[in-house]
């Protein structure tokens, strides 16, 4: 499935959006993390928390849990909240 | 062979920059900005090869990591496994916010390195950085879990552990400090630590016997003399000698206008008597600007009996900038050279022991950290 990556990660991808595959919101990160090491502990922390200003659509639905399963999705959006100064 | 040229690595709020020396101490060039826009906590060169160089990264809305560098900084490597701490079954356990405080291990132990986090937890790398591990009991401690407060007790971007310093005698034997929960002392390799608190005040009201209401900016131990701590807390300035286990308030022979509070605390390498501190005005709201608008070091050669003012050099007056934890530092030069850097985003030195201070950059972002190395080809 196609996979947008918000600007602050493109140090990772080099791309606005890649591919990658997986049966849950977990799976899909673990792929993105197997082929762009070390972007995984920037969205997700070591308690399996989406980090605070990470926010994850998926056909327009925003979703919070990583065992949220992907079944049929095309596309997954993630986006960043920017704040601060 | 030339002697190695001093470089300031320079960590800021808004990314890194690395001052490099002439063997004067006279020209200083700017290199930067590295990671700009991200938050760099620490920037610190390894002093035992003088080629491993460690940057405390994170921005506002990513996770926080670690990069390496063995070219001072022409390339980068992420590190492949950041501080984090163990992952709970429940999901309640905490996340590492930022790495705050980076130290290498000792002389006897490369490759070793300490980082101390936001909330406060300490872990250890042994490949120079690259892999690490949380390794001691008090990151999951229940008592130290409760000595360490909530994020209400910590600093105002949150609690953290630092002043990670190391016995030079005996690697196992270690000092470290939470902002807040105390300075605690570990005689096992940071295994376990017991705390170290007689003697030190803490905010009117507050209990002193319990290690959450004590808020040590800076512990230093004193690399001539590894029995001598000296600690820039809260509420005061102290000096520990051991074995003796209370520290003494030696911040109460500084003018009484000035008083004793303020985050940086360096010592001298080569005399343990001499230690210099920067003042900031701790009154009612803890404005954490220089007292009275006039900057200031202040210097100790009798190890806290005494105290001189040096701020020939530094703005007389309007000037309300002060000086972080990690924003001070001193070289090996002879005499020793003095830097620090500014919340306002100067960096200032003194090639003679502080008697006179010459500003080396300016119009940078707020400076949280200032280290010197010598960096080996």
């Amino acid at each position: 499935m196609h996979v947008l990556i918000p600007s602050p990660l493109h140090d990772y991808t080099h791309a606005p959006r890649v591919d990658a595959h997986g049966a849950t919101l977990a799976a899909l990160l673990d792929d993105l993390d197997r082929q762009f090491p070390g972007i995984r502990f920037r969205m997700v922390d070591e308690q399996g928390r989406i980090r605070r200003h990470m926010r994850c659509f998926v056909g327009g639905e925003q979703i919070f849990a990583l065992s949220h399963p992907l079944d049929g999705a095309a596309e997954v959006m993630f986006v960043q909240a920017l704040s601060g100064g | 062979m030339a002697a190695p040229l001093p470089v300031l690595f320079i960590a800021t709020r808004k990314g890194a920059w690395l001052l490099h020396g002439d063997a004067e101490r006279r020209r200083w060039r700017l290199d930067g900005p590295h990671f700009l826009g991200q938050i760099i906590n620490h920037l610190v060169l390894d002093p035992r090869d003088g080629q491993t160089l460690l940057a405390a990264a994170s921005t506002g809305h990513l996770g926080p990591t670690l990069f390496r560098s063995t070219d001072l900084g022409a390339t980068w490597q992420e590190a492949a496994q950041p501080p984090a701490f163990a992952p709970s079954a429940d999901g309640s356990g905490r996340s590492v916010k930022h790495t705050f405080w980076l130290t290498p291990g000792s002389a006897d132990e490369p490759g070793v390195w300490y980082a101390g986090t936001s909330p406060q937890g300490l872990f250890r790398s042994e490949d120079g950085g690259n892999r690490w591990a949380p390794f001691s009991c008090l990151n999951d401690d229940a008592q130290y879990r409760e000595w360490m407060g909530s994020e209400q007790d910590g600093t105002p971007d949150g609690p953290k552990l630092h002043s990670i310093q190391i016995d030079p005698r005996d690697p196992a034997h270690l000092y470290i400090a939470m902002s807040s929960g105390g300075v605690h002392e570990s005689t096992d390799g940071g295994r376990s630590f017991a705390p170290l608190l007689d003697g030190l005040a803490v905010v009117a009201g507050f209990p002193r016997d319990q290690p959450t209401f004590h808020d040590p900016h800076c512990v230093r131990l004193c690399p001539t003399l590894p029995d001598r701590l000296y600690q820039q807390n809260h509420c005061g300035i102290y000096r520990l000698d051991r074995p003796a286990t209370t520290w003494q308030r030696i911040g109460e022979a500084m003018p009484a206008e000035v008083g004793d509070i303020g985050f940086p605390l360096v010592l001298h390498p080569r005399d343990p008597d001499t230690l210099w501190v920067f003042p900031m005005n701790g009154d009612d709201v803890w404005p954490r600007t220089s007292p009275d608008g006039r900057p200031a070091a202040y210097c100790s050669r009798d190890g806290g009996a005494s105290w001189q003012r040096q701020d020939r050099g530094l703005p007389a007056e309007q000037a309300w900038w002060t000086v972080k934890r990690q924003a001070m530092c001193a070289d090996a030069g002879e005499p020793l050279g003095l830097y620090l850097g500014t919340t306002s985003g100067e960096i200032w030195g003194s090639a003679d022991e502080g008697g006179h201070w010459v500003c080396l950059a300016r119009h940078l972002p707020e400076v949280y950290a200032v280290e010197i190395g010598y960096p080996r080809a």
